[in-house]
């Protein structure tokens, strides 16, 4: 390889893609203006059958609701992967802090006595 | 997405968040977007991930050069899903990219204007049907010996995309490969045009680990963050003992002369790709760079319309008689 190969390097992904000198767009703002602002971000929830919890699957930007519903159907369930859909505007999710020490659940971190394995209980008792 | 601050405490400072960060990456646990992250490693991903969907972006243009030209309904509508299922890739793949904190506008700008680039692999082209098959062989077969490891990669939105990926690019394999199968079984001219594009995707399929670990300094790093499992000869050597016996029991050989069994290191020895033209390719010098990128910036351009009227409809909001029509929502906890 050349000089110029020296420094070049790819690595990951579907094929390598070169992972230095390449700009990331990051701290420029989200909205690049223009005649076209960008469509709203919508988190997207699938039940991926009868009897369990819609779960958060990923996101996609659609003009509005409906476009947002037709467009989940096609990104994450093109193999039977749910039965039905929740759309929501990221915009209206109101989340707690991420950081795994938040105090906000602190207060569930010490009541140990909250679980059942806190009660000793003779192990000849039966169904306990 | 809004946070409620808890505001029990102060703002810890970065050394203490660097540390929480390492604490995380050493338990083998996930870093979530809104997790504090060093500038390098943020940036290092946003570079994966982006390049990564605009691969699978690109991805399409190859076989889809062969979805109106398909010998028969079930090979086309075989393409075609296989085809949608790129678009979806790349979709989630933007999806998670933009949790680092880019938005979609800028990553399809960077992608039509050249900035990022995205896997070589795809800017050679497709001369003959049998290269559908040799791409869901080969080239898939190369991206999910890359992607498989990435599943466990540390960054959470990443992972989740790989793993729905790995999951659909088995039967983008399959598929391949049973059409290559097919032709073996055909004529001699329908074998002689599998072995033909076997022998031009082999050393591009090779390259699509990237150069070898001694001229990747970014691996040690991205392997501290978690980012990246394997090396890339690691994964290259992996993906030639896997290809083998397929292509044995396919009937077809590689164009490699240096190939053979290595009994001492239980592995197959291999020849090394041309690394100039990998570079080249890289760079924009490929048979195909500039109408793959040209494509892309049609598509683009010539859907700004109705991007804009899909705007203009949503800001008019639903009309009265449509939106007494609409069934109650479902409102319940789940």
């Amino acid at each position: 390889m050349g000089d110029e190969g020296r420094d070049y390097t790819a690595e990951g992904g579907h094929g390598a893609v070169p992972l230095k000198d390449v700009p990331t767009g990051l701290g420029q703002g989200g909205d690049l203006g223009g005649p076209q602002p960008e469509w709203p971000l919508y988190e997207v929830f699938v039940r991926g059958k009868r009897g369990l919890n819609h779960v958060h699957v990923g996101s996609l930007h659609a003009a509005d609701d409906r476009m947002a519903l037709l467009h989940a159907r096609d990104v994450y369930t093109r193999r039977n992967e749910g039965v039905s859909i929740w759309v929501v505007r990221a915009d209206a999710i109101t989340a707690s802090s991420p950081d795994e020490k938040d105090p906000m659940f602190a207060p569930s971190g010490d009541k140990v006595y909250r679980h059942p394995t806190f009660y000793e209980i003779p192990a000849d008792v039966p169904h306990m | 997405m809004t946070a409620i601050d808890s505001g029990v405490t102060s703002a810890p400072d970065e050394a203490a968040l660097a540390h929480d960060f390492q604490e995380t990456i050493s338990r083998n646990d996930r870093i979530e977007p809104r997790d504090w992250m060093p500038e390098g490693y943020r940036k290092t991903l946003v570079r994966q991930v982006a390049q990564h969907a605009h691969s699978e972006i690109i991805g399409m243009q190859p076989e889809g050069n062969w979805i109106g030209r398909a010998p028969s309904l079930r090979r086309k509508a075989i393409l075609l899903a296989k085809v949608q299922d790129e678009a979806g890739h790349g979709l989630y793949l933007y999806s998670a990219c933009e949790t680092l904190g880019v938005s979609r506008q800028q990553l399809t700008e960077m992608l039509i204007s050249g900035k990022q680039k995205y896997s070589s692999i795809f800017n050679y082209p497709t001369l003959s049907f049998a290269d559908v098959g040799t791409i869901g062989w080969l080239v898939d077969g190369a991206a999910i010996c890359n992607q498989v490891p990435l599943c466990r990669t540390s960054y959470g939105p990443y992972g989740r995309s790989m793993i729905r990926i790995c999951k659909e690019e088995s039967f983008h394999q399959r598929q391949g490969y049973e059409l290559l199968m097919t032709m073996m079984r055909g004529t001699d001219e329908q074998r002689a045009m599998v072995q033909e594009s076997v022998d031009r995707f082999w050393w591009p399929a090779l390259m699509m680990f990237g150069p070898p670990d001694n001229d990747s300094p970014n691996t040690a790093q991205s392997m501290e963050w978690g980012i990246k499992r394997n090396t890339n000869d690691e994964l290259r050597q992996k993906f030639v003992d896997m290809s083998m016996p397929q292509a044995e029991a396919l009937g077809v050989t590689f164009p490699d002369p240096e190939l053979r069994w290595n009994a001492e290191r239980g592995h197959y020895d291999f020849g090394q790709p041309d690394w100039d033209e990998f570079m080249q390719v890289v760079k924009g010098n490929g048979p195909c760079n500039a109408q793959r990128i040209e494509h892309r910036r049609r598509a683009h351009e010539d859907g700004a319309w109705v991007r804009a009227a899909a705007t203009a409809y949503a800001a008019r909001g639903p009309l009265v008689e449509e939106a007494a029509q609409r069934p109650s929502r479902d409102r319940g906890a789940a």
